[in-house]
């Protein structure tokens, strides 16, 4: 049974697990309706051309853990951050872990979704937000509705700046050996609310994983959101990652999406600009290589004047590994005065790695900036040679320069343990201990 | 302390040096003066271990070691040092971690400790000191967006901070103005002792003013056709190089 029909066969067993008098269900079940029609996309789709789940869906993935298996601390204690107080919303094989999570509902709620869909004085919240902002043409964020049933919940209110940041770990552990995961995600920033998230997903086996998450997040006017994804999964998990990101008037959004682990990741990273003087910014570091693929979909829609919108990627090709960039920027009719930067800076290692680069610019207002770039080339063999002249190995010569090309990046990261984790993994990536912090 | 014999050397299969034979000792200061073209930046090149150079004849001996398979970084961690002509700029890699990430890496392929950090910070400071290098200078980006003499300033800075046997200077005078060219002479002499040895490569006379070579030796076409003392390099400046030829 392919894995499409294996999930549609498996709602009705779903169900008998949740409560199925709810608007929410509703929504679930015209989800998988539309998914039936669509499956799962294929490289004949625009939008998949150069990435195929092919190999991920003739796995035979279970989709419902059995098992509810418990995590020690001091077993998966690296994975959190070093010396910063944070929340933690935890997950082990897609289960709510409350051993490991720091929740609260201290004027704030920072909890999960299963609690916020089944209780009532989260109703207002969930009829208002959940599932209003995912694209129904997507089939995998369709899959993700149907199967919506746990992930993170977070509502800043109004004025509330969130000191401590979130940590969202999703944890496998292999009890199966083949294991699809479907977090759904919900996250409300109010008016002039602050706050920052950080998202890991780790496998801690070699049994194959296949995420398939869904975060809708919304930021309110004056509100800021920082986020972090960082993708550092072993080399059986795959993850596909449909976030959605809608900003009010004068809101700043930032995600940074960093990009190492992995067989298969695929970024689908959508902004929807619903007011005027919104900031949106989106960055990423790639460095992958072997065989391993990933994938940046950006969309900013600009539907609102005097808005802008930043994107900065940079990647990192060795081995036989395979990049891709498609950054879509779509500007309204009235969306005059929009700012859209595009940056896409590549470096292939060998010959045997690939990166495909497309941006895609959709422009219907008449007075707007855009400029969009692209690059693709090898380490400058001259700063190489000047750098191992000063009696710096080759190998660690090409991490600096690796360093360098990606420090623009690194720069914009506001939480000093995030910044020294990505420059330890890079480091690691690379195989160097280079012993000096940029 | 360096000894190259016959070297034959071609860039892309086109021939440039044409049999250069060449000996320096502990202590000697030697001067290579030519014409544009005439093989200088070639020959520091390759006694630095530029892979772009091919060596189709002869030896590079240095302290009793033919280096001509040794690696770039092989020959810095045996004390091999060249200023470029034209550093290059790093933007991401500040001078200061650059210089610490180098001085560890020899120190390293030496078998010895990382240098530790205050003693690390004391020698920056006297070098750039000795430099006239302003500490704002050194959390800059490597060589980014640095005016001609500044690049090279900071290369001799890097020389001083690495203390190497053999020094290369190519070229080190050009884009400097008369102050910085003082800077950077006085900064050369006053690493200069009994024990290593620099080779100057110019094509003017003006640095060896400051920095006065014990032995000067013209390169033209690939080959060393003459070689003398400093009073070499005046005739040169009053002659040009025509008379050699």
């Amino acid at each position: 049974m392919s894995l499409a029909d294996k999930l549609v066969s498996s709602f009705l067993a779903f169900e008998l697990d949740i409560n199925i008098q709810t608007p929410v269900h509703i929504k679930r079940t015209q989800a998988l309706k539309e998914f039936e029609k669509l499956g799962f996309p294929t490289k004949k789709d625009e939008a998949w051309k150069y990435t195929s789940l092919k190999s991920i869906l003739k796995e035979d993935f279970t989709i419902f853990s059995k098992k509810k298996n418990v995590l020690e601390f001091k077993n998966v204690k690296n994975y959190f951050l070093d010396n910063t107080e944070t929340y933690k919303i935890v997950f082990v094989d897609g289960f709510f872990d409350p051993f490991l999570s720091q929740t609260s509902h201290d004027g704030v709620d920072i909890c999960i979704l299963s609690a916020a869909l089944t209780k009532s004085v989260y109703s207002k919240i969930i009829s208002k937000y959940f599932d209003t902002s995912i694209n129904t043409k997507d089939s995998l964020s369709l899959i993700n509705t149907a199967f919506a049933k746990e992930g993170v919940y977070v509502h800043i209110p109004k004025n509330k700046i969130l000191e401590k940041p979130i940590e969202v770990l999703h944890f496998a552990t292999g009890n199966e050996a083949a294991l699809m995961l479907q977090p759904r995600n919900l996250i409300v920033v109010e008016k002039n609310a602050q706050v920052e998230i950080i998202e890991t997903h780790q496998s801690l086996t070699e049994n194959s994983i296949f995420t398939n998450s869904v975060t809708e997040i919304f930021v309110g006017e004056n509100a800021h959101l920082d986020y972090y994804k960082i993708q550092n999964d072993r080399l059986n998990s795959s993850l596909i990652d449909n976030t959605y990101v809608s900003q009010e008037q004068n809101s700043l959004a930032k995600v940074h999406t960093f990009s190492f682990g992995g067989k298969l990741t695929r970024n689908n990273l959508n902004y929807f600009q619903k007011g005027s003087y919104i900031n949106s910014t989106m960055k990423g570091i790639t460095i992958i290589d072997e065989n391993q693929l990933v994938d940046h979909h950006t969309l900013v829609d600009h539907a609102k004047p005097n808005c802008e919108s930043h994107q900065d990627y940079k990647g990192i090709y060795s081995g036989k590994s395979t990049g891709v960039f498609n950054g879509k920027i779509v500007v309204d009719r009235i969306a005059q005065k929009t700012n859209a930067f595009q940056q896409n800076n590549n470096i292939l290692l060998n010959d045997k790695s690939t990166i495909n680069s497309k941006p895609q610019l959709e422009i219907f207002a008449d007075d707007v900036k855009c400029s969009h770039g692209c690059t693709i080339g090898q380490l400058d063999q001259d700063a190489l040679f000047y750098l191992r002249a000063r009696g710096i190995p080759k190998k660690e010569a090409e991490a600096l320069l690796t360093y360098a090309f990606a420090n623009n990046v690194l720069e914009s990261v506001n939480i000093p343990s995030v910044k020294s984790r990505i420059k330890k993994i890079i480091a690691n990536k690379l195989g160097v201990d280079l012993g000096f912090d940029l | 302390m360096l000894s190259i014999d016959n070297l034959h050397v071609s860039v892309e299969g086109k021939p440039i040096l044409n049999g250069i034979n060449l000996d320096v000792r502990a202590g000697e200061i030697h001067a290579i003066m030519g014409p544009n073209g005439s093989g200088k930046s070639t020959l520091s090149s390759v006694i630095a271990g530029n892979e772009d150079y091919e060596v189709t004849k002869g030896d590079i001996v240095y302290k009793n070691e033919n280096i001509i398979e040794l690696s770039p970084e092989e020959r810095a961690h045996k004390g091999i040092f060249m200023s470029f002509q034209y550093p290059v700029e790093i933007p991401g890699i500040t001078v200061t971690n650059f210089i610490k990430t180098a001085i560890n890496s020899n120190l390293k392929a030496r078998n010895e400790n990382e240098m530790p950090a205050n003693k690390m910070l004391k020698k920056i400071r006297e070098k750039a000191e000795l430099l006239e290098i302003d500490s704002k200078f050194l959390s800059r980006s490597l060589n980014e967006g640095f005016s001609g003499g500044e690049k090279k300033r900071n290369e001799i800075f890097q020389m001083a901070m690495l203390e190497p046997s053999l020094s290369i200077l190519d070229e080190t005078d050009s884009g400097l103005d008369i102050d910085a060219l003082k800077i950077v002479a006085n900064g050369v002499n006053k690493l200069k002792n009994k024990n290593n040895a620099v080779i100057v490569i110019t094509h003017y006379q003006r640095l060896l003013d400051y920095i006065v070579p014990d032995y000067v030796h013209v390169l033209h076409q690939g080959k060393i056709v003459k070689s003398g003392d400093k009073e070499l390099a005046h005739q040169l400046e009053e002659k040009g190089y025509d008379w050699i030829k």
